[in-house]
């Protein structure tokens, strides 16, 4: 077959599919074959994903490697990305192999449905970002979350049913009025084709009720300020793979959602909500940065700051900007990195101690010093230094807001003091201080497959720090169009720019001083 | 090509020293990181020739960084002879204290990481120096935060270390809240944040105003005053300060570095590279010099009553750093950046040399258990002196004198043809100066003379450092002599030539020439603050050693308040620190479990039993979920089927 017409977007949907269903038919007993087979399918899917990124056109903000084919009368089987969806594709195959090696001593008790959980999380996971057909979308994006629950439901901690209810009664809502959505837009637009929909005009009053059913759904996902709860109970609750998942790539979902729907189909609705959204941004930055100081569970701590560098995303994405935007996309892809990294850092003390209170531990860089660098890289790109990829993604969404509305980019740059405040707090207390606890003094530093987990997540903070070319390229064309078809559709927002008088352009070439 | 090498040899010797510090030992980072240093150095003094008399100017980009819409950022370097006179001051004292550190740190097994910092550090501080547009410099600003956080808490196991570092790196947080807000506005106003477009544009919006926090307000003060609160921060000025005391909890060679030579000076260096927009915002230099005058003041009073000998030192760099400020602030720049060149080698010179009393008495810091070391630490006395007489600005008028008198009365002279309202900046400065004059006198005699108060064996034990702690000392002793014969081209006739386009002055701006036309009295009072400041600390210390109590039981309440540093902390801790951690555990317990979780528990409760009745599996809500949403699809595909389209 010409590998050029290859349907690669089927392909790397559904090779984890087809590695679960190896792993279904083996013998129960063989946790061997089912870590082996789940590793092998994973990296497999990583690395044929590489070629769409390789083969991705950068120039143009249209759909690419867009697949159709008939499967109901109405509904379509249709893949497609763009410069928005491309990267999270390649987020989620990448962190695959990672999680899977990270469970291969942990996870001793029903490896076999555990790996096959995953798995088909995984094609679910990549078919929502894939989805070019709403329905499509909402039974990738609502399935996804079935293994989800079984993951924390079987192999989370004490107590885990409680989380996983809680987990589902808030995404249930969401997802019922978000169903509504979908059905209301078929029922208007005549199609459920993503690309159609995406150039359809919808009625103003229908776009406001369009607006709030997908945004119930998509504020419960990221999640958002005030209905966050949900996401510290099941990361507590959640066995490390699973925490590192539910951050690194479900939450995105919700930013996702907001940027290929809501912003490019409801664009008056969109303007309509923004101080809304920009409100419930600046609150979760501060309110869920100080709860973060409060934590005495080290799981929690970093899920509450996943809540707050959740807001910059929601900040970026509402003031409708190039800045913003794709400083949104970067946060997202940031924190998948980060986020997985730290949520692994707590697995590794975790499988050794069986605790995550921060009070148990003190001193592990004595005993730990890999690890405490490892840590402490990850902890400043949670923290945002320059020079991780946590700064890129925080630096743009705020210059974007202090354009729209200085208030919002006051108040919310005041995290960038708490996140220090948290992070290095959390970081001395589990790292720094004298080893005295006796539990600890045999504890052992990184093995080899546990540095082969984080070590690239932590270079990948680096270097998107350094370099973030390789993404701020790709989404460039796509934010582009994003954010000129809004101005079409609203008017240009000149009009909210705050400067009252803007400078004559300065020379365009650089004078030497 | 030599940039490059200045500003990555550091950066290099940084990554062997931390990556590889196992495989090639301590000796090992020690002699890669230093000698990298060194070359880098050598480099950045044939750069501060050319830049400073051959005039060459450069800007090199390395690489693209930042690119999303208009806005375009680009790793490169600035090179002009601010950035040339810094590459000085930054590499030189690096490498000394990086040789001093491998005498002064042999004992401690974590050598390797300790140098790799220090590289680190420098590299960043370099980054910082070599900005062409202001996300480098951020980059380079939280860079030397982050090795300053890790080199004060380097002794880890020390609680009040790692408490000082946190506290390090988010009071300078708070300032950098500021600086990133002022680095959004100037992209608002100005669609860019690289220097050269930035500085083009500052002249055509000053006096305009734009909208902030609902405010209309002058754009080029607000900007400035948001940038100069990072400065504040960094360079522990007042309200911001609290931290630089703290973080004499690191190794001592790191206060040098880190504390008087480079990092701290980074905010005089921001106003100095920024002039061209500070010189359109007069509101916001004359909060630069109202600043800069209290800390002087104010860190000099506490200067006074400490009795650990770094924080002594640190209080004095505080106060020092207000005179910076206030050059800046009368715009005086070039005054400024003298008494930072200066400056550098005599503070980093005392540093060392209490560095190498604190080696000699077996990490003893306070004053009050040393004296009468003189006999037994001759040759770091004689550094300590001179240090001394630098810092206090020991010289003649219209003859000759040691570094700091140059720079330091050039500065008390400009703030007097600024004509400040009552001229309160210059008599801050002259107080400080005999505030400074005592304090520094006071260190000397309750360190070297007098009586010992130390305790038999540590000083039978004291000796002399190693000559590798001593070479440094007599280096910077050297610069702190002569740097002053460098005055002719920092704020003299050839300043003009010297520094080109570095540092801006308005045009109406005649700051430098007017401070030669001031009356002889304003003139001379620095030298007799200075002088005064002698003969009082000799009363105090040497001569009738019982004033000092006496004063403090007089005047129990103002000792109590210098001793305890005009209680900031103590007031820092009660109105934020201790309600921050307050609301967050309120906003936790509360706002989260209580009424959110409380209101989902609720409909929980109620939603369980239904499922209970309905499905009796354990999980069964899973199925639940899956249930209702296949039920979802169906309804959806069948509305679909029957309705055949929605037409």
């Amino acid at each position: 077959m010409d590998l050029a017409s290859a349907p690669i977007l089927s392909i790397v949907m559904f090779m984890p599919l087809v590695g679960a269903l190896l792993i279904g038919v083996l013998n129960a007993e063989a946790k061997g074959n089912a870590r082996w087979i789940a590793l092998y399918t994973t990296v497999i899917t990583f690395l044929i994903s590489i070629v769409i990124w390789v083969k991705f056109d950068p120039t143009t903000a249209g759909f690419q490697f867009v697949e159709e084919r008939a499967l109901l009368d109405v509904m379509k089987f249709k893949l497609g990305v763009d410069g928005i969806s491309m990267l999270f594709v390649i987020l989620t195959t990448f962190l695959m192999p990672l999680v899977i090696l990270q469970s291969w001593k942990v996870i001793d008790h029903r490896v076999k449905e555990y790996m096959i959980a995953f798995l088909v999380l995984e094609t679910l996971m990549i078919g929502v970002f894939c989805a070019l057909d709403l329905v499509l979308f909402y039974v990738f994006f609502e399935g996804g979350l079935i293994p989800m629950f079984l993951i924390i439901g079987i192999w989370g901690g004490a107590n885990r049913i409680y989380a996983t209810f809680k987990f589902f009664l808030y995404t249930l809502l969401g997802s019922v009025l978000m169903l509504l959505g979908v059905l209301a837009m078929y029922w208007h637009a005549g199609t459920t084709d993503i690309t159609t929909l995406l150039t359809y005009k919808f009625p103003y009053d229908m776009q406001w009720w369009l607006w709030l059913a997908f945004f119930a759904s998509f504020a419960v996902k990221l999640p958002m300020w005030p209905v966050h709860t949900w996401l510290p109970d099941a990361h507590v609750e959640a066995p490390t793979g699973g925490s590192v998942i539910l951050a690194a790539v479900l939450l995105k979902m919700g930013g996702y959602g907001f940027l290929r729907f809501s912003v490019p189909m409801f664009p008056l609705a969109s303007d309509y909500f923004a101080p809304m959204m920009f409100a419930l941004s600046v609150i979760a930055i501060i309110y869920t940065s100080l709860v973060a100081l409060a934590q005495t569970d080290i799981k929690k701590l970093i899920a509450y700051s996943s809540v707050a560098h959740m807001g910059f995303v929601t900040l970026g994405i509402f003031t409708f900007s190039t800045q913003g935007t794709e400083g949104a996309i970067f946060q997202m892809l940031s924190h998948g990195i980060i986020s997985a990294g730290l949520f692994l850092c707590v697995g590794v003390i975790y499988d050794r101690m069986h605790t995550r209170e921060i009070a148990a531990y003190g001193g592990l860089v004595e005993r730990m010093p890999i690890y405490a660098v490892f840590f402490m890289v990850l902890t400043m790109g949670n923290v945002g230094l320059p020079g991780t990829s946590g700064f890129i993604g925080e630096f743009l969404t705020l210059m974007a807001a202090f354009k729209v509305n200085t208030w919002v980019a006051f108040l919310a740059t005041s995290g960038i003091i708490l996140s220090a405040a948290y992070a290095l707090y959390l970081y001395r207390r589990v790292i720094y201080g004298a080893l005295v606890k006796p539990a600890l003094k045999t504890i052992q530093d990184l093995s080899p497959r546990e540095i082969g987990i984080l070590a690239p997540l932590v270079a990948l903070t680096i270097l998107f720090g350094f370099y973030p070319a390789p993404i701020l390229d790709v989404t460039a064309v796509s934010v582009k169009k994003l954010v000129s078809s809004y101005e079409a559709a609203v008017g240009t927002p000149a009009a909210k720019i705050q400067p009252a008088v803007i400078p004559a352009q300065p020379a365009p070439q650089p004078a030497q001083h | 090509m030599i940039y490059s090498a200045i500003v990555f040899l550091p950066a290099i010797g940084c990554l062997i020293a931390g990556l590889f510090g196992r495989v090639i030992g301590a000796r090992g980072s020690e002699l890669v990181t230093t000698s990298l240093l060194i070359v880098s150095c050598v480099l950045s003094w044939i750069v501060f020739w050319r830049v400073g008399f051959e005039h060459e100017t450069a800007r090199v980009v390395i690489e693209r960084w930042i690119t999303s819409g208009e806005l375009d950022i680009s790793w490169a370097f600035r090179i002009d002879t601010l950035t040339a006179v810094m590459f000085v001051v930054v590499t030189t004292v690096s490498a000394l204290v990086h040789i001093y550190s491998i005498g002064y740190m042999h004992e401690d097994p974590a050598r390797p990481w300790f140098f790799a910092y220090l590289s680190g550090f420098t590299f960043a501080m370099l980054m910082l120096v070599t900005a062409d547009n202001l996300a480098q410099m951020f980059f380079g600003w939280e860079g030397v935060g982050l090795f300053s956080y890790l080199l004060i808490g380097f002794w880890y196991t020390k609680p009040e270390a790692n408490a000082a570092a946190i506290k390090a790196f988010v009071v300078n947080r708070v300032g950098d809240f500021g600086f990133a807000l002022g680095i959004f506005g100037l992209f608002a106003v100005f669609r860019t944040i690289n220097l050269d477009q930035v500085f083009d544009g500052a002249g055509g919006v000053a006096g305009q105003t734009f909208e902030f926090l609902g405010y209309q307000v002058d754009i080029l003060t607000t900007l400035c005053l948001l940038l100069f609160m990072g400065a504040m921060g960094k360079s522990a000025q007042f309200l911001l300060h609290t931290w630089l005391p703290d973080a004499m909890e690191g190794p001592t060679p790191v206060s040098a570095l880190i504390h008087a030579a480079t990092m701290v000076t980074a905010g005089v260096f921001m106003v100095a590279r920024l002039s061209p927009i500070f010189e359109h915002a007069p509101v916001a230099l004359d909060f630069v010099i109202l600043i800069g005058s209290i800390t002087a003041f104010f860190a000099a009073t506490i200067g006074l009553v400490q009795n650990d000998i770094k924080r002594v030192i640190a209080y004095s760099t505080c106060s020092q750093l207000g005179y910076m400020f206030v050059a800046c602030g009368v715009g005086a720049y070039q005054a400024g950046v003298f008494h930072l060149f200066t400056h550098a080698f005599f503070k980093a010179l005392l540093f060392l040399g209490a560095g190498s009393v604190i080696h000699a008495m077996h990490h003893e810091q306070d004053m009050r258990k040393m004296g009468g070391l003189m006999p037994k630490l001759q040759f770091t006395w004689a550094m300590m002196l001179i240090g001394t007489l630098a810092l206090t600005g020991f010289g003649i008028p219209h003859l000759a004198g040691f570094s700091g008198f140059y720079s330091k009365d050039a500065i008390i002279e400009a703030s007097f043809a600024a004509h400040t309202a009552g001229n309160y900046a210059f008599w801050a400065l002259v107080i400080a100066a005999l505030l400074t004059s005592i304090y520094s006198w006071r260190l000397m005699f309750m360190t070297f003379h007098g009586k010992t108060r130390a305790d038999h064996h540590t000083f039978d034990h004291a000796h002399e450092s190693p000559p590798i702690m001593l070479f440094p000392l007599s280096v910077l002793a050297f610069g702190a002599v002569v740097a002053g014969a460098a005055m002719p081209f920092f704020i003299g006739e050839g300043q003009h030539e010297f520094w080109g386009k570095a540092i801006f002055n308005g045009e109406h701006n005649h700051i430098l020439h007017a401070m030669h036309e001031i009356p002889a009295w304003a003139v001379w009072s620095p030298t007799v603050a200075m002088a005064a400041g002698f003969v009082i600390a000799y009363i105090g210390y040497i001569w009738a050693p019982s004033i000092p109590g006496a004063l403090a039981n007089t005047f129990r309440p103002l000792y109590l308040f210098l001793l305890n540093k005009w209680y900031f902390d103590e007031l820092y801790n009660a109105i934020f620190v201790k309600p921050t951690f307050w609301l967050g555990n309120f906003l936790w317990k509360v706002g989260d479990i209580k009424i959110i979780n409380g209101l989902i528990d609720g409909t929980a409760a109620g939603v369980y039993a239904v499922t209970q009745r309905a499905v009796r599996i354990q999980t069964g809500y899973v199925y639940h979920y899956a249930f209702v949403m296949l039920i979802g699809v169906a309804l959806l595909v069948t509305y679909f089927m029957f309705m055949g389209g929605p037409h």
